[in-house]
């Protein structure tokens, strides 16, 4: 087997009385698209700025490309791209300058680091605003300017940080896209999301985290096989009969979910369970069957919905 | 990789890559697309103060007798103390409300140090920036003395390295200062220790007119050894306590960076 670039055994970290991080393992080998999946808060963040050697862990083991955060952390940040979950681009200095003096914090040359700039400039879509302003771009643009920046470096593991919170759904496509390319390079990405479509799209493997623990593991697939049914169907009888509908249904589906809002069905045959919940005289106002997601994983596995 | 050597838990090279010249070039491009407007009036700030006190007031006081008893225009004796009052201002400024904007609004530390960068770098690469600053001003300013006739000796020259030594001094203790304010309220403190110290620290008039207590107070000032420092050297009045002078901001320098950079740690790498 190949060395992991990244394995946490134990991994703990603690602010005084409050545990955002509360021992967890995972490894990630070469190549791999891993994401940590969880809900704001679950300490998704703190594992991040851990790997990425900018906090130090308050137990456990932790290498990253074989190396200890704690005393390698200069020759560990130089072999990785980091993607803040806040924009922080220099606003001082125009975009391709930004690309620029980012690689001279690395050492490398002025002169790769321009060239690096075009070439990344390219892969961004931003040659056209090499000149511009920073604060004149929009937040997708940012977005995919901090992305090109944490590539000058040619990093062995990029690490994005919620990558497509607060874009439209344009713009996260054309992020994802940009990743994906990335990913089919064989660049490994470590990213944290809450949205369960972007995990799906982008993660090879991931883990399932809330309240700094890990629930779960698997590629997406495994995942919805593992925790969920094959479908689901969403009814909503409207939000005040939902609770009395559902209790009339338990027993109908393999795992009846109750929601504010509607109630879901889990099952194998979709169409086939919409036809028994006819015949039992119930009518939901709207019916929709579909494919099990993470977001169904994440449900079974806390109680909660990821996004609220 | 092959041939990374293990450095010691915590030691100087998980805090310094080597690399303070890639954050003053951050700072030399960043300069150059600001408005220029700031720069210069680092300049002025000083020669304006000259020519007001200097001409207008200078004319009303005549001339100054120094300790050694040598007598000066009153331009003269001012002159090397304003150098010395700007060579600080220019270096606070840049260390304090220069600094705490970059670290808690701009989020420019955090990127830098997510990248090889150490916060010895980064503390380094911000003093030097004000520094080179800081000369440029004293070029243009002891220019001007050499125009007006204030220079009274060939020593004035070494006021130029003089002037970066204080500066350095001050950048260091403001740097390491900034690092633990959080507000801007906090941040107006700075000024009211720069105000007093700017006005009494025999910049506009020889030490002698204080009682002895305040005497000993105003030399524990480091303004005071500033302006004595490069009051000796534009008026060729050389002596033993220049060495004093000079010590003291090395003490300033050393303590400041050593403060400084186990601040920019706990802040951004704990």
């Amino acid at each position: 087997m190949v060395a992991p670039v990244i394995s946490a055994r134990g991994l703990r970290k603690t602010f005084g009385e409050f545990v955002a991080v509360d021992g967890i393992d995972f490894e990630v080998p070469p190549g791999e698209s891993f994401g940590l999946l969880g809900p704001n808060g679950a300490g998704k963040s703190t594992t991040m700025r851990m790997v990425g050697a900018v906090s130090q862990r308050t137990a456990g083991e932790l290498r990253v490309l074989g190396l200890d955060p704690d005393t390698h952390g200069p020759e560990i940040r130089s072999q990785l791209g980091v993607v803040p979950q806040d924009d922080n681009l220099d606003t001082e200095l125009k975009v391709r300058d930004n690309l620029i003096v980012y690689g001279r914090y690395f050492g490398i040359s002025r002169a790769l680091c321009a060239q690096r700039a075009d070439e990344l400039l390219g892969f961004a879509q931003l040659e056209e605003k090499a000149k511009a302003r920073v604060d004149d771009l929009s937040g997708g643009m940012k977005r995919r300017l901090t992305i090109a920046r944490a590539l000058i470096n040619e990093p062995r593991i990029l690490m994005l940080d919620e990558p497509t919170t607060g874009l439209d759904p344009q713009a996260r496509h054309v992020l994802w896209d940009r990743l994906f390319r990335l990913k089919e390079r064989g660049t490994t990405l470590v990213l944290t999301t809450h949205y369960m479509d972007e995990a799906e799209q982008l993660c090879d493997r991931l883990v399932v985290v809330d309240h700094g623990r890990i629930m779960a593991e698997g590629s997406p697939s495994a995942l919805i096989r593992q925790y969920s049914t094959r479908e689901v169907c969403e009814l909503r009888f409207g939000s005040e009969r939902n609770a009395d509908a559902a209790a009339r249904l338990e027993g109908l589906a393999d795992r009846v979910e109750t929601l504010p809002d509607r109630v879901l069905l889990y099952t194998d045959d979709g169409e086939g369970l919409l036809e028994r919940v006819a015949r039992l005289g119930l009518h939901p106002t709207t019916s929709l069957v579909r494919r099990s997601s993470l977001e169904d994983v994440f449900l079974r596995l806390t109680g909660r919905s990821l996004v609220e | 990789m092959t041939g990374v050597v293990a450095p010691a838990r915590g030691g100087v090279r998980a805090l310094y890559a080597g690399n303070a010249r890639a954050v003053v070039g951050r700072a030399l491009l960043a300069t150059r697309s600001a408005t220029g407007i700031v720069v210069i009036s680092g300049f002025f700030e000083p020669v304006f103060y000259l020519l007001a006190m200097g001409w207008g007031l200078g004319s009303f006081i005549g001339d100054v007798t120094l300790p050694s008893g040598q007598q000066v225009s009153y331009a003269a004796f001012i002159a090397p103390g304003l150098l010395a009052v700007s060579a600080m201002n220019g270096a606070i400024y840049d260390s304090t409300w220069n600094v705490f904007f970059k670290m808690h609004f701009g989020k420019l530390y955090d990127a830098m140090l997510a990248t090889s960068i150490g916060p010895l770098d980064v503390a380094l690469g911000e003093i030097v920036y004000a520094l080179m600053r800081g000369a440029l001003y004293a070029v243009g300013f002891l220019t001007v003395m050499q125009v007006l006739g204030l220079n009274l000796a060939w020593t004035a020259l070494l006021a130029l390295p003089a002037v970066v030594l204080v500066a350095f001094g001050f950048a260091a203790v403001g740097m390491a200062i900034t690092s633990y304010m959080k507000t801007f309220q906090q941040m107006d403190w700075i000024t009211f220790v720069m105000l007093p110290m700017f006005l009494f620290s025999a910049t506009f008039f020889p030490l002698s007119v204080y009682s002895e207590p305040i005497q000993w107070l105003i030399k524990a000032m480091p303004l005071w050894h500033a302006v004595e420092l490069v009051r000796g050297l534009t008026l060729g009045e050389l002596g033993t306590s220049m060495a004093v002078h000079v010590g003291y901001f090395v003490v300033m320098i050393v303590g400041g960076v050593a403060f400084t950079t186990t601040r920019l740690r706990a802040l951004f790498l704990s």
